[in-house]
């Protein structure tokens, strides 16, 4: 026997596997599946998780929910990634700031407009599933979050009343006119997702490397997030850099700040 | 093979670092009863290693402070508005941090009874669990059946934490009471603590640095402990098994796409495809490491093809060949159950195994266990919570392994329809149950049913006649079979008292002994529909789940006919005297009288023999037969002759 056939699967490819199998269940499970494409580094992990998970194809549609508010490096990288991956792309416009809830606060009303663009393009496309890219780590409320996730009939999340979820048994059960949200990265902390990267050589909006000492830790829309002070402007360096840091990847964004409960309150009602 | 790089991310210009490869975190649950202090201890175990995130702790004293209280370190976990509200914890969560030695990730579980279903899906994912326990309190109802639950759920490595001893005086004593009950306990489950410690979670205590108060105790601190923890053994020296989790096609070439659970495999490699054992020979393996792909092991996502066309679908299992899992039509399982309804005897579930699906019934609980003192409890059904040992049958072939042996491919999601509401580990397959032995390649048939019904000029189907003792099923059955026979039909009677004195007369009338002659019956009467007969089945059959069944298995020509009498109208005939002998109590669960006749919702018929006379309902019965199954004359066959 060679050593390959010997040799331990690390803790990338044990994630990566997951994933994949998480993948494949979600297409057997859901019909009209949709993938949801911030442009960020963890939705680029997911399409290209995607891609080897169904043999170099991706077979569903993958939508960019557009505020018309991305970076235009980010624009860029849609444009380009869509032709080069092959992509089956939605960007539809999400519903202006004004049709938000008045009661939030302002960061989170920005946010509060993919919710609008999600719930628009749920009810135009008839998606069963969507796949997203959060991960437990990122947030309190996401650490919540179970890996098929059922939501309501207005998108809603029931967080007091997940059903079970163990040994890779996956609820199937959706009320008629509700979605599936499908969390392949749940399990991810941002520096597998760096060293995944890294190690597959994927592909990012060049905003996450530092330029004049600031870059990009999370990627968002312009005037809500903000960038960090960092000389990373490499993998290898940033890498380096979150394995010491101490401030939390979300750092930057507004919403999450606002008030205590802003960001259950956007996830509970159909945010990501 | 991997989508091809097309855009190298940027890198830079100086030589690249040689990697730090990752290390997997030890995944470790927090369980124990409601309120004995799990997210408080996760969250003093985060703060005491330096490894909450900046400006976190001021987070959690503002909000601990507008909700009037001290800093409360639970907040940490318990992040939803109405956890903070309440003070508990209602969902499973996790949390990162590392020590020297090596990365962990914290799952926190709640203690209520009420969010079991969440605390299982927490402790499901773990190697090894700190069950707190309130030295005050002692070991309460939680505590014990999340121990039990730990066993079920394989999670065996387990440290004692004896949390709140400052509310003991840091006592010596409180702490050892604590541990004698919670070892005897854990030794009931075959399992025994590593390491109980002493320790207050809000203080501090015995968390990440040694207790000033507690000198008397010697061993590990719960981060000690935690970095003594041995990891778990590795799959790849298991046997192999690879269940399907879809097929995929690319070109002319069929892959099985599935994660490996166990074992190795490389190209070459002869295995056989539970549960009909058809042989194959590997040609190709694709985890997405690039083309020219040797070799494939535990743990790796994989599509494989074959040389052979072997017929493939999602829920079979990849084995090696002369190593196929276990098969049987009757499960003996250990279950825990988790919804609000509970599980009786005759409850239809599905057994989600792996990939594999399969329609089951409850046939019989051996056990229900009485989780305070793991004796026999006294109750005849399954409560939430619960944990029992229960014996399922499926119409077709499980294919699995003992959970001893192979844990993964022996062990089962319970769900309710699509309902996830409970879990399973497989001890074997039930003793005296009809297992089937070895690998099952099943034989067609050399003339199929369209030339038996061509040739018989009618189709064949079951007619499946329930209703009371003496409400006239076999009278009427009888007579149809005498008209239908005369007009050429190929007609028979399968009779509930005939077939018990042969093909039955192992069995009584238990529930379970009632499914079994059903289950027989209606496998009887398949076989001879398909032979293109009209099968009447005169069978007492008296619950919808025995009905249910018999329609599981005979599928598309089953006709639920109701021979429709009231008891006194039965009485009254009773033919056999068997009323009169039951009313004495000399027959036991009798039909009617002593056990429960469910009426049929929505029969296909109803022949109503106390308001109608015997020629009348035979005629009935045999219109709805030449009506749904003779051939018209469109498709150029006579009908009846
Ligand atoms: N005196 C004292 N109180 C403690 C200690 N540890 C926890 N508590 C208190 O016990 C209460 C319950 O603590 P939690 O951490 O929420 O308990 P839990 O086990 O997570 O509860 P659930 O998740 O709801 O099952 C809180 O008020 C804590 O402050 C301790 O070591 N000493
Ligand atoms: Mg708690």
């Amino acid at each position: 026997m060679s050593s390959l056939d010997q040799q331990h699967l690390d803790h990338l490819d044990q994630l990566e596997a997951q994933s994949i199998y998480i993948l494949r269940e979600a297409r057997v499970r859901l019909k009209r599946l949709g993938l949801l494409w911030s442009l960020g580094k963890d939705s680029n992990v997911l399409i290209w998780l995607c891609r080897k998970a169904f043999l170099g194809e991706l077979p569903f549609p993958v939508a960019h929910l557009d505020t018309g508010l991305e970076f235009p490096e980010s624009y860029e990288f849609r444009d380009r990634y869509t032709k080069e991956w092959g992509l089956n792309l939605i960007k539809d416009e999400c519903p202006p700031i004004e049709m938000t809830d008045p009661t939030l606060p302002p960061g989170t009303r920005v946010a509060a407009r993919k919710s609008l663009g999600l719930a628009a393009a749920l009810e135009k496309y008839q998606f069963d599933g969507l796949i997203t890219g959060i991960r437990r780590d990122e947030q309190a409320t996401r650490a919540k979050e179970r890996i098929f996730s059922p939501r309501g009939l207005d998108g809603s999340w029931q967080a007091a009343n997940q059903p079970p979820e163990f040994w890779d048994q996956f609820t199937i059960e959706r009320a008629p006119g509700t979605h599936m949200r499908v969390h392949p990265l749940l399990a991810w902390t941002e520096l597998d997702v760096w060293r995944y990267i890294q190690r597959e050589e994927i592909p990012l909006v060049p905003l996450y490397f530092a330029k004049d000492g600031k870059r990009f830790r999370s990627l968002g829309e312009i005037g809500i997030t903000f960038p960090v002070d960092s000389n990373a402007s490499t993998i290898e360096e940033i890498i380096e850099e979150l394995e010491n840091t101490r401030t939390p990847e979300r750092a930057g964004r507004s919403m999450d700040h606002e008030a205590e409960d802003a960001f259950e309150r956007l996830r509970t009602t159909g945010y990501l | 093979m991997a989508p091809a790089a097309t855009l190298a991310a940027p890198r830079a210009e100086a030589p690249v670092l040689a990697p730090r490869k990752a290390q997997a975190p030890y995944p470790i649950v927090i369980v124990g009863h409601v309120d004995h202090g799990k997210s408080t201890l996760i969250g003093r175990l985060l703060h005491d290693t330096d490894s909450l995130p900046e400006g976190r702790l001021a987070e959690l004293q503002k909000v601990s402070s507008q909700r009037g209280l001290e800093l409360e370190w639970s907040f940490l976990l318990d992040a939803l508005q109405i956890e903070r509200d309440q003070g508990i914890t209602l969902d499973t969560t996790r949390i990162w941090f590392k020590t020297a030695k090596r990365p962990y990730v914290i799952i926190d579980a709640p203690g209520h009874r009420e969010f079991l279903r969440n605390m299982v899906t927490g402790a499901s994912g773990a190697d090894a669990a700190v069950l707190v326990t309130d030295a005050e309190r002692g070991v309460s109802e939680q505590t014990r059946r999340h121990a039990y639950l730990l066993s079920l759920l394989g999670v065996t490595k387990v440290i004692v934490a004896v949390n709140k001893m400052d509310l003991m005086g840091h006592a010596e004593a409180a702490w050892q009471a604590v541990k004698d009950e919670v070892s005897a306990y854990l030794a009931k489950l075959g399992m025994q603590p590593l390491y109980v410690i002493p320790l207050s979670a809000r203080h501090g205590d015995n968390i990440a640095t040694r207790s000033q108060q507690m000198g008397w105790y010697q061993g590990p601190t719960l981060l000690e402990a935690l970095d003594l923890l041995t990891p778990p053994a590795g799959r790849a020296d298991a046997t192999f098994r690879m269940p399907i989790q879809d097929v995929y096609r690319r070109g002319d070439r069929r892959m099985a796409v599935g994660r490996i659970e166990t074992g190795r495999i490389r190209l070459g490699d002869k295995v056989e495809i539970a549960p009909t054992g058809q042989p194959a020979t590997v040609a190709s393996i694709d985890t997405g490491r690039g083309d020219g792909e040797q070799f494939a092991r535990a743990g790796q996502s994989a599509a494989i093809s074959f040389i052979e066309d072997a017929a493939l679908a999602r829920g079979q299992i990849i084995a090696p060949a002369g190593h196929m899992p276990h098969l049987a039509l009757a499960l003996r399982v250990r279950a825990f159950w988790l919804d609000s309804e509970p599980l009786v005897v005759g409850s239809r579930l599905t057994l989600r195994l792996t990939t594999a699906e399969h329609a089951v019934v409850v046939e019989k609980f051996e056990r229900i266990v009485d989780v305070e003192n793991l004796n026999d409890a006294d109750t005849q059904e399954l409560g939430q919570g619960g944990i029992a040992e229960i014996v399922l049958r499926s119409a077709a072939p499980i294919a699995f392994d003992p959970h001893t042996d192979l844990p993964i491919t022996g062990r089962a999601g319970l769900a309710r329809g699509t309902r996830i509401v409970g879990g399973a580990v497989v001890l074997g397959a039930a003793e005296n149950a009809a297992s089937v032995k070895g690998p099952v390649t099943a034989v067609d048939s050399s003339v199929d049913r369209a030339a038996f019904e061509a040739r018989n000029g009618h189709r064949g189907g079951v007619l499946w006649l329930s209703g009371l003792s003496g409400a006239g099923k076999s009278t009427v059955a009888m007579g149809a079979q005498r008209r239908l026979f005369d007009d050429g039909w190929r007609v028979l009677v399968l009779d509930g008292d005939n077939l018990r004195k042969g093909l039955n007369k192992d069995l009584g009338f238990s529930p379970a002994e009632r499914l079994e002659n059903v289950r027989r019956v209606a496998e009887v009467a398949k076989l001879m529909a398909e032979n293109g007969s009209v099968v009447l089945v005169s069978l007492i059959s008296p619950t919808a789940e025995l009905r249910a069944l018999a329609r599981s298995i005979i599928g598309d020509g089953f006709h639920e006919v109701w021979v429709k009498a009231d008891v006194n109208t039965c009485a009254q005939r009773d033919p056999k005297g068997l009323y009169a002998a039951a009313r004495d109590g000399k027959i036991a669960q009798f039909t009617g009288v002593s056990a429960p006749f469910e009426a049929p919702t929505s029969p296909d018929l109803v022949l109503d023999t106390a308001e109608f006379d015997i020629p009348t309902t035979t005629e009935l019965l045999i219109a709805h037969i030449r009506r749904n199954l003779a051939l018209d004359q469109a498709d150029g066959h006579a009908v009846g002759i």
